[in-house]
């Protein structure tokens, strides 16, 4: 095997004190973010900072506390980072709170986030050995399944902001594909891990003149790729107008395949058949063409919608039922130019202008308040917390663990692309939630969950092997 | 399996960086112009709480910024004269054109020639305060056009100049608007209600019909016919057939049906005291397309809109091209002539100021919080229209309007003085016909050119528009 052992590049220090440095540094940047609102808003401390920030920060020592016991060997940054972002998204939550935005709840986040550290630390837990998880490929890939289809069962599914992408449990909401997604990389890690072979078996070659373009795999090895697209397409799209989902998936899928077979022309036909389709699929569904619309023109009257459209121009696009504007992306990407470069200070800013604040243009608000200085800070959180996942892979021996933690890596990374781009208009907006930041129990939870594989794998990894022993002649335990 | 991962890894990190280019575009570079972008509604939140300057008119201050007191930090803006100054002043929040706008970042302290004193506001913890624009305006002139108009009960306007600097005294658009209600800012909807409501009105209030509408000037622009026969070698005894009509493929007749000068050929300044339309056709004729082009746009037609500096429209004199028709009923104002009052007034004062057009303005100064001046206007020449001796004889020939034996605007006389002037009844394709008036006095010594329009008056330009120009010039030589 080619990649038979890289864990002499990470030394075997635990580094645990270093972790617990860096997350108290998080609490306190949480709990200065909280002092700083408080004097902007009200002018005085702010009397529940020891509900907010005590709270909080004493979640996160006992979360750095249980890994010191349970996996001491794990990357030391990955929780100060995770610390970092959610509690900055908590002291905007109450920010927004404080400044009247009702729906912000920040109390609830905080019990969520108490609830997402639990299951963190369950999982590290209980889940001593992931590749475990390889045993199940098929079980767990149709468990993705029905997570995505739950939402469409009449009864329980539930619609909001025209994403059919919610079910109502009764005591509470849940957004399963959220689940879904960590389910999906789990069954992708097995099963190409174990078809990997077959999946890079070429047929044919393309060249231009001399030059080998690309790999073509055979016509029927194109079976999982099809299936994928074909619910990524149908099922996401058409039925569930979860674009942003699909997206997440098909791009992770992608990424996931590549690791898999080294083949580039696998994304090549991905990529062709996701776009090629989305472009067959543009002049039936309604909600492509808004979302194109609303990207690409964005500043213009009819689609922005100004007060002269709306009343002199009943045959505007935006006038138009079902149309809707691009009032709230507009109004967002105001609000970056508002922050600037040292941005208006934690609650000082007008961040009601923005509508639906709350979710996912809560990256708008910070923009704002925080200036591109703090952006910076938040998206260098983000990336690092990616790339450091791409060192847990790089670091793993087993091929599955290789898989899995690529794949967990790269669907935060280009989780928070899908979003960040979105709301910055790099590309159309999808609907998704920023990892770690954004008000959503479903989002919180799975952020915590993937960040708790991500850790487990990294002290498995990282873990210096068993001393052979010696000293009992030739003879070796093994067990397995 | 680590290569394609650690591609991978540079892929996400791609990603991030596309991310960061982005935002550091948006928020360093491009949020100067995005601040500003008409959608964004927070920059007019924010001038809703700058202390702004007063426009001052005649030594009060028309327009006011109080605090609106309670909660709000906003400043209501009061225009303590109601309609009268509406057009020239504009309203704030910034809906239409006026001074208001034109001088928005003055009035509003964020232009730049006040920085240097807001930073020394900043330091010292001084508040900051809008600069003050004085307007030329003279009050009694302004309320004699308003009156003049209102009672007649017709659209109309008036527009009075000061010949020799060019300064607007009265610039008036009837029916006017109260600026107050559509200026609320405590109750924005119903500002918003106020607006729309006379943006629906019928007689169009909120047209400023002194800059911004062109109408066929009429006899009034037989002085430009004249002036372009003097300049090229007639004089006022000159002479031109003058029958009961001409034939130019459609007959064009006299306002009275019968020739000028009991069928003789006419003088020109008979026929401009008469207002002849025959022979001022004839002389049209005569002259050919370039001459009376030449002339008009000497004049200011065909020169582009005018910053006052509040916009005006261009006036037109399209050059007929060989249309027989066309110039002969151009040398009477008609055809496809059009001007705006503005325009007529500019005629007027040129030639009371020896053939000299003054650049027309209505801010006199803007002076800082602390009443040092930051800009003044010093007069400078529009364009020299005519030399001083067609000045003079054509001021001879417009005193013969009001006071000559066959005198056609002599309600514009004022005892006691000579005044110039020039009657006008426009042809409009539909309805009634719109009367003008322009003149100056004292002729020999003129302090104000004037001309009045009344839309679709249906009476002569001298009794219709002629009174309401005395009473504007009487407003302003009383002083």
């Amino acid at each position: 095997m080619s990649t038979a052992t890289n864990s002499q590049a990470l030394p075997p220090v635990k580094r645990r004190n270093a972790e617990l440095a860096m997350t108290l540094a998080a609490i306190g940047a949480t709990m200065f973010a909280l002092i700083e609102i408080g004097l902007t808003r009200n002018g005085e401390m702010p009397p529940q900072l020891f509900l907010y920030g005590g709270v909080f920060g004493g979640l996160a020592i006992l979360s750095h506390v249980f890994i010191r016991f349970f996996a001491p060997w794990s990357d030391p940054l990955l929780l100060p980072l995770a610390t970092l972002l959610n509690g900055l998204g908590i002291a905007m939550l109450w920010r927004l709170d404080q400044g009247g935005i009702d729906r912000a709840g920040p109390m609830s986040q905080l019990i969520l986030t108490a609830v997402s550290m639990a299951v963190f630390a369950g999982i590290i837990f209980f889940l001593k050995e992931p590749r475990t998880l390889q045993r199940y490929p098929y079980m767990i890939g149709l468990g993705a399944v029905i997570l995505l289809l739950m939402p469409l069962i009449p009864g329980i599914g539930m619609t909001v902001n025209g994403a059919r992408q919610w079910v109502n449990l009764g005591f509470t909401t849940l957004q399963p594909s959220e689940f879904a997604k960590i389910a999906l990389v789990i069954f992708l890690s097995g099963y190409m891990v174990s078809k990997r072979d077959v999946l890079s078996l070429a047929s044919k070659q393309v060249k231009v003149g001399r030059f080998k373009i690309l790999d073509l795999p055979r016509m029927r090895d194109m079976a999982p790729m099809a299936a994928m697209w074909g619910f990524c397409i149908i099922v996401l799209v058409i039925l569930m107008n979860d674009l942003g989902t699909s997206l997440l998936l098909f791009g992770t899928f992608l990424a996931m395949i590549y690791v898999a077979t080294h083949r580039s022309s696998w994304i090549v036909i991905g990529l062709t058949a996701f776009f090629g389709a989305c472009l067959a699929l543009y002049p039936f569904v309604s909600h492509f063409k808004v979302r194109m619309v609303t990207w690409l023109d964005a500043f213009a009257p009819e689609v922005y919608c100004t007060d002269d459209v709306i009343n002199n121009q009943p045959d505007a696009w935006c006038n138009i039922l079902g149309n809707g504007n691009s009032q709230q992306l507009v109004r967002g990407i105001f609000a970056l130019a508002e922050g600037g470069v040292t941005g208006r200070g934690f609650g000082g800013g007008d961040v009601g202008y923005i509508i639906e604040v709350q979710n996912d243009f809560i990256f708008a608000a910070f923009a704002e308040e925080l200036g591109l200085t703090g952006i910076m800070v938040m998206l260098l959180a983000l990336v690092l917390m990616v790339e450091r996942g791409m060192r847990i892979a790089l670091a793993s021996k087993e091929l599955f663990i290789k898989m899995f933690a690529s794949g967990i890596s790269f669907l935060i990374g280009f989780q928070t692309f899908v979003v960040i781009g979105g709301v910055t208009r790099v590309i159309p907006m999808t609907g998704a939630t920023i990892p770690f930041v954004a008000k959503g129990g479903s989002a919180l939870l799975s952020s915590w969950i993937m960040l708790a594989l991500l850790m487990r794998m990294s002290n498995n990894a990282r873990k210096p092997a068993p001393q052979a022993i010696q000293d009992e002649g030739a003879t070796q335990v093994i067990q397995r | 399996m680590n290569t394609p991962i650690r591609r991978l890894a540079f892929f996400c990190m791609a990603l991030f960086g596309v991310l960061l280019l982005n935002v550091t575009w948006i928020q360093a570079f491009q949020a100067e112009s995005l601040r500003e972008h008409p959608f964004n509604a927070r920059q007019y939140a924010e001038v809703l709480n700058l202390p702004r300057g007063p426009i001052v008119i005649g030594g009060d201050e028309v327009a006011m910024s109080e605090p609106v007191g309670g909660d709000s930090e906003a400043y209501q803006r009061e225009y303590t004269a109601g309609g009268l100054y509406a057009h020239a002043v504009g309203t704030f929040p910034i809906r239409g054109d006026g001074v208001e706008k034109s001088e928005n970042s003055l009035l509003d302290g964020t232009d730049e020639r006040l920085a240097v004193r807001n930073f020394m506001d900043t330091i010292t913890g001084a508040e900051h305060q809008g600069a003050s624009v004085e307007m030329t305006i003279d009050p009694a002139a302004q309320q004699a056009a308003m009156d003049g108009l209102e009672a007649l009960g017709k659209n109309g306007a008036a527009v009075a100049l000061d010949p020799s600097t060019g300064a607007i005294l009265a610039l008036y658009s009837n029916p006017t608007f109260d600026p107050n209600p559509v200026s609320d800012v405590a109750n924005p909807n119903d500002a918003q209600a106020a607006w729309t409501e006379l943006t629906e009105d019928e007689r169009k209030p909120l047209l400023n019909r002194a800059l911004k509408e062109r109408y066929p000037p009429g006899s009034t622009f037989k002085v430009v016919t004249a002036a372009a026969a003097l300049e090229n070698g007639a004089s006022p005894d000159s002479t031109m057939d003058a029958p009961a009509s001409i034939n130019l493929g459609a007959p064009l007749p006299n306002a009275w049906g019968g020739p000028c000068n009991g069928g003789e050929p006419d003088s020109l300044a008979h026929s401009i005291e008469q207002s002849c339309n025959t022979s001022m056709a004839n002389w049209a004729l005569e002259l050919g397309d370039a001459k009376m082009t030449e002339q008009a746009e000497k004049f200011g037609f065909n020169q582009g809109g005018l910053e006052t500096p509040v916009p005006a429209l261009e006036s037109l004199y399209p050059n007929p091209s060989g249309d027989r028709n066309l110039l002969g009923r151009s040398g009477i104002g008609q055809g496809n002539v059009e001007a705006t009052p503005l325009q007529m007034a500019m005629v007027a004062s040129g030639i009371a100021n020896k053939g000299d057009i003054m650049q027309p303005y209505m801010v006199e100064s803007v002076k800082d919080s602390d009443l040092s001046t930051i800009e003044g206007h010093s007069p400078e020449t529009y364009a020299t229209a005519v030399s001083g001796q067609t000045a003079d004889q054509l001021k001879d020939m417009m005193v013969l309007v009001t006071e000559g034996p066959d005198a056609s605007g002599s309600q514009g006389a004022i005892p006691g003085m000579q005044v110039a002037g020039k009657t006008g009844t426009a042809e409009t394709g539909s309805g009634p016909t719109h009367n003008w008036f322009i003149s100056f006095a004292p002729a020999d010594d003129p302090q104000v050119a004037v001309a009045v329009v009344v839309e679709h008056g249906g009476m002569s330009g001298g009794t219709a528009a002629a009174p309401i120009a005395k009473g504007i010039m009487e407003a302003v030589i009383d002083e």
